[in-house]
């Protein structure tokens, strides 16, 4: 909002007017949602077209799962301490929390990944079934946004190496990116929910 | 090394191609030749390019809105032609390879890049000049979404010369567009094409959305918002909640294209009505995103030409809030042959019927604004009035489709060709020109010559009749649409005079583009130059600021007293750009060439995806995230106006306002 800015004295410390980002991103992960839910829709439409292929109560194991789920539930704790830091203005902090954070997210990618390669290996792979295509477009485009994420916590980790406070527009990306790591939390909740148990019950 | 590309994938042997080649190659040659000449590459780059100020990217979504209006057209007239020709022993001149693709190039085209680029760049031209605003929310996005437009655009026009492009329709309906009937590029470069485009769109969504929420100037409470800005602001959430649900539904044909998945294919469990479903839950709120803007041009234009305040602005409001909502609860009626029951079907064209209701709310609006005023026949107005003539035809024909089952009887058939053209045409085209008649002495600061331009709607007008009516009868007839070949002598002569319409149309688009040509030629007469800024004595805020605006739009921020500040200042005495007032300097977003390298990376992801170059899929797929980090590095982002430019820019208007209240 430039027509609050006032005269610029001296080069800096300029008197800051409230930044549409953070609400801007929140309205672009809202649309995010949108295409989680048609995904979760195509599921609930295809999550019995086995084709005579396995169903999901013989694929899915409980154990991986179990820490797959807990590896990213703990990964938004840390972020959240992160946020907290940056409030602070720790940078040191922040930088060790995300470092958390994103060795955490990589487990989960790790893991997931693993268990696609078990079930390709297995020949339950996405072309054998709608079921698992749908399975495996769902679970995987929830896995590509967490390894976007991983590749922002590196860009913000380097982008703070070196510095010591946190300016406005810092402060704006690091809150953006905890946005994104909750609501993928969010989103993991219903694909566990809907997608695995819903299945193994 | 290159894929599934080869040296056969040129169509050489279709003279059609060839001979467009040439043409494109000579054409594209004098104007880089041109460019070069006049040394004009650097001032192209800095102030076109790489800018982020939305009046220069609003002008350039103009013109490639009128390109791929060019290149839309040339499809149409081409079919016209092919149908004209192509009966009884006649097999015109366009195998059915070739017309199919025509007619899916040309549904695509004129939706996505003349219609949603037309619209964005009204969307950018007008909203933040109504609002008070300096710029829109994300400068840098808005350049984005502009060039992933122009590079999906440029995606789909690359299809003419290397490959071919997809023959299942606008839509690519399976499981026809699947691999196994549609085992070319065809379809592969239609995902790509609609998915980069959809980027650009969702951000411009994202970005307008937020920018009228956040940006208005004090003292604009929602209903002191202009209705243009009310009609972006519907559009805008309607982008948001649909092109999502395209981005899947595309997405997912696209996984059974490359990975074999089964979301839709004949086998495996896919489900083909399920892409219907998804492609329509967003297709059908996508026509109301194309119209409701044009709505919105038109409240603009019946007021400010009949010398009244809009009629019932508050009921206009609401009309374009409840026709975003009913939008979305239509999609249905798309398809009622698939067999969904009675119930559902009589939901669906109940449901459809009712949306004819703030429609007709709107229509009535638009008549009491004119009763009783002072109308002045501007060529705005020619295309304001025929467009309510039209569009309730078109509205009416849909009401006709709605009933179940009449569609049964006309579903597919040359009649729905007919209706949705009479709605697009006489609702969507219409409106944008109207509003490109309206806004372009804003924009270029001179009028557009008004005689070329009544000649250009007269040509349209008629045209349009010209070439539909004669669909409406042979529709009626039992002529299903996307037939290359008939035989039947009862429809010939009404496919003769369609082609009549198609030429008198082709004359309107020559009078339009002879009126630009000689709008520029007499910009310098004083008749035509927009001193003041207010040619059309205008109502809202865009009219206060100097055309062309300045780039940082409003040296003071207006503050909003009333609907139609502008007016409301005006007749009490009240200076809306408050000249004279102490200048501060403007904090204003810098040009870069990120947004434009990161839509060239895009396309050449496209473009090796298409042809399953995968190392140069991953090199446009790494470009692409390289130049997202490298933004979110950038940080020389912004730049200070200092108080002394801004006086004397300010100064200067004022100048010449005076001596023209003077005269």
């Amino acid at each position: 909002m430039a027509q609050n800015t006032t005269v610029q004295t001296a080069g800096h410390d300029e008197h800051h007017h409230e930044s549409p980002v953070v609400f801007g991103f929140w309205v672009y992960l809202m649309t995010d949602c949108i295409i989680f839910g048609t995904l979760f829709a195509a599921f609930a439409v295809l999550h019995n077209q086995f084709n005579g292929g396995p169903t999901g109560h013989e694929l899915f194991e409980f154990g991986g799962l179990g820490l797959e789920t807990a590896l990213l539930l703990v990964s938004s704790i840390t972020y959240g301490f992160g946020m907290i830091a940056a409030h602070k203005s720790q940078v040191s902090k922040v930088i060790l929390w995300l470092g958390l954070t994103f060795l955490l997210g990589l487990g989960f990618v790790g893991l997931e990944l693993r268990e696609f390669a078990h079930m390709i290996a297995e020949g339950a792979g996405p072309d054998r079934s709608a079921f698992l295509s749908a399975f495996f477009t769902l679970v995987s485009t929830h896995g590509l946004h967490v390894t976007c994420g991983l590749i922002w916590i590196v860009t913000l980790i380097v982008q703070l190496m070196g510095t010591t406070e946190i300016p406005e527009r810092m402060m704006n990306k690091l809150t953006c990116l905890s946005l994104f790591w909750h609501f993928l939390d969010i989103v993991w909740i219903c694909v566990f929910t809907y997608v695995y148990l819903a299945s193994m019950i | 090394m290159l894929g599934r590309l080869s040296l056969s994938a040129i169509p050489l042997d279709v003279p059609i191609l060839v001979g467009t080649f040439i043409g494109v190659v000579i054409v594209g040659v004098a104007v880089l030749g041109l460019i070069t000449y006049y040394g004009k590459w650097g001032y192209l780059w800095k102030e076109w390019f790489t800018s982020v100020d939305h009046k220069r990217l609003a002008v350039m979504y103009i013109i490639l809105a009128l390109v791929a209006l060019f290149r839309g057209f040339a499809d149409a007239i081409m079919m016209r032609t092919q149908l004209a020709l192509a009966y009884a022993g006649n097999p015109g001149y366009l195998p059915p390879h070739h017309y199919d693709q025509i007619f899916s190039a040309h549904g695509t085209i004129m939706i996505f890049f003349l219609a949603m680029a037309f619209m964005t760049g009204l969307f950018n031209f007008i909203v933040p000049l109504q609002i008070g605003a300096r710029d829109v929310a994300f400068p840098f996005l808005n350049n984005l979404s502009f060039w992933m437009t122009a590079v999906a655009f440029i995606l789909v026009n690359v299809s003419l010369f290397i490959g071919e492009f997809s023959q299942c329709g606008w839509l690519a309906y399976p499981p026809l567009s699947e691999n196994q009937f549609s085992p070319g590029v065809g379809v592969d470069y239609y995902i790509w094409a609609v998915q980069i485009s959809g980027v650009g769109t969702l951000l411009t969504g994202v970005n307008f959305f937020v920018t009228i929420v956040k940006m208005r100037a004090p003292g604009m409470t929602w209903m002191k918002m202009p209705v243009f800005t009310w009609t972006a602001f519907c559009a805008s959430i309607l982008i948001m909640v649909a092109f999502p649900v395209l981005t899947v539904a595309v997405g997912l044909l696209g996984m059974d294209r490359y990975f074999g998945m089964h979301f839709f294919t004949n086998d495996g469990g896919g489900n083909q009505m399920m892409y219907l479903n998804l492609i329509w839950a967003w297709g059908h709120p996508e026509v109301y995103i194309l119209v409701i803007p044009a709505f919105g041009v038109f409240s603009e234009v019946v007021p400010a030409f009949s010398g009244k305040p809009l009629f019932g602005y508050s009921t206009m409001v609401y009309a374009t809030c409840s026709i975003m909502v009913l939008s979305f609860l239509v999609w249905v009626h798309h398809f009622f042959t698939m067999g969904a029951g009675p119930d559902v079907n009589a939901f669906f064209g109940i449901a459809t019927m009712i949306i004819s209701i703030p429609t007709g709310v709107k229509l009535f609006n638009w008549l009491f604004t004119m009763y009783k005023g002072r109308i002045q026949f501007h060529a705005c107005m020619y295309w304001a009035v025929g467009f309510m003539i039209t569009f309730t035809i078109g509205g009416m024909t849909g009401v006709m489709l709605a009933i179940p089952g009449a569609d049964f009887v006309l579903h597919n058939s040359l009649f729905l060709i007919a209706h949705f053209h009479n709605t697009i045409i006489g609702g969507v085209y219409f409106g944008y020109i109207c509003g490109m008649n309206f806004w372009f002495p804003k924009v270029m600061g001179f009028k557009l010559d008004e005689t070329w331009g009544k000649r250009a709607f007269w040509f349209w007008f008629v045209g349009f009749y010209c070439a539909f009516v004669p669909l409406y009868i042979v529709g009626f007839e039992g002529m299903t649409r996307r037939l290359n070949h008939y035989d039947n002598p009862a429809w010939h002569p009404w496919l003769l005079v369609a082609e009549v319409g198609a030429v008198l149309v082709m004359l309107g688009i020559a009078c339009q583009l002879t009126q630009l040509y000689v709008s520029i030629r007499d910009r310098n007469l004083p008749q035509n130059r927009d001193v003041t800024g207010d040619p059309w004595n205008g109502r809202t805020l865009e009219w206060s600021t100097s055309s062309p605006p300045p780039v940082y739009n409003f040296a003071i921020v207006p503050h909003v007293h009333e609907l139609d500040t502008f007016m409301h200042d005006k007749e009490n005495g009240i200076d809306t750009r408050q000249a004279g007032a102490q200048y501060e300097a403007i904090h204003m977003p810098k040009n870069t060439s990120l947004g434009l390298a990161c839509a060239v990376f895009a396309l050449i992801f496209g473009f090796a995806a298409v042809w399953y170059i995968w190392w140069l899929a991953a090199v446009g797929l790494v470009g692409v995230i390289g130049t997202v980090i490298a933004r979110s590095a950038d940080k020389d982002i912004d730049y200070y106006i200092p108080a002394e430019e801004v006086a004397r820019i300010e100064n200067e208007h004022t100048r010449k306002l005076m001596a023209q209240a003077a005269e």
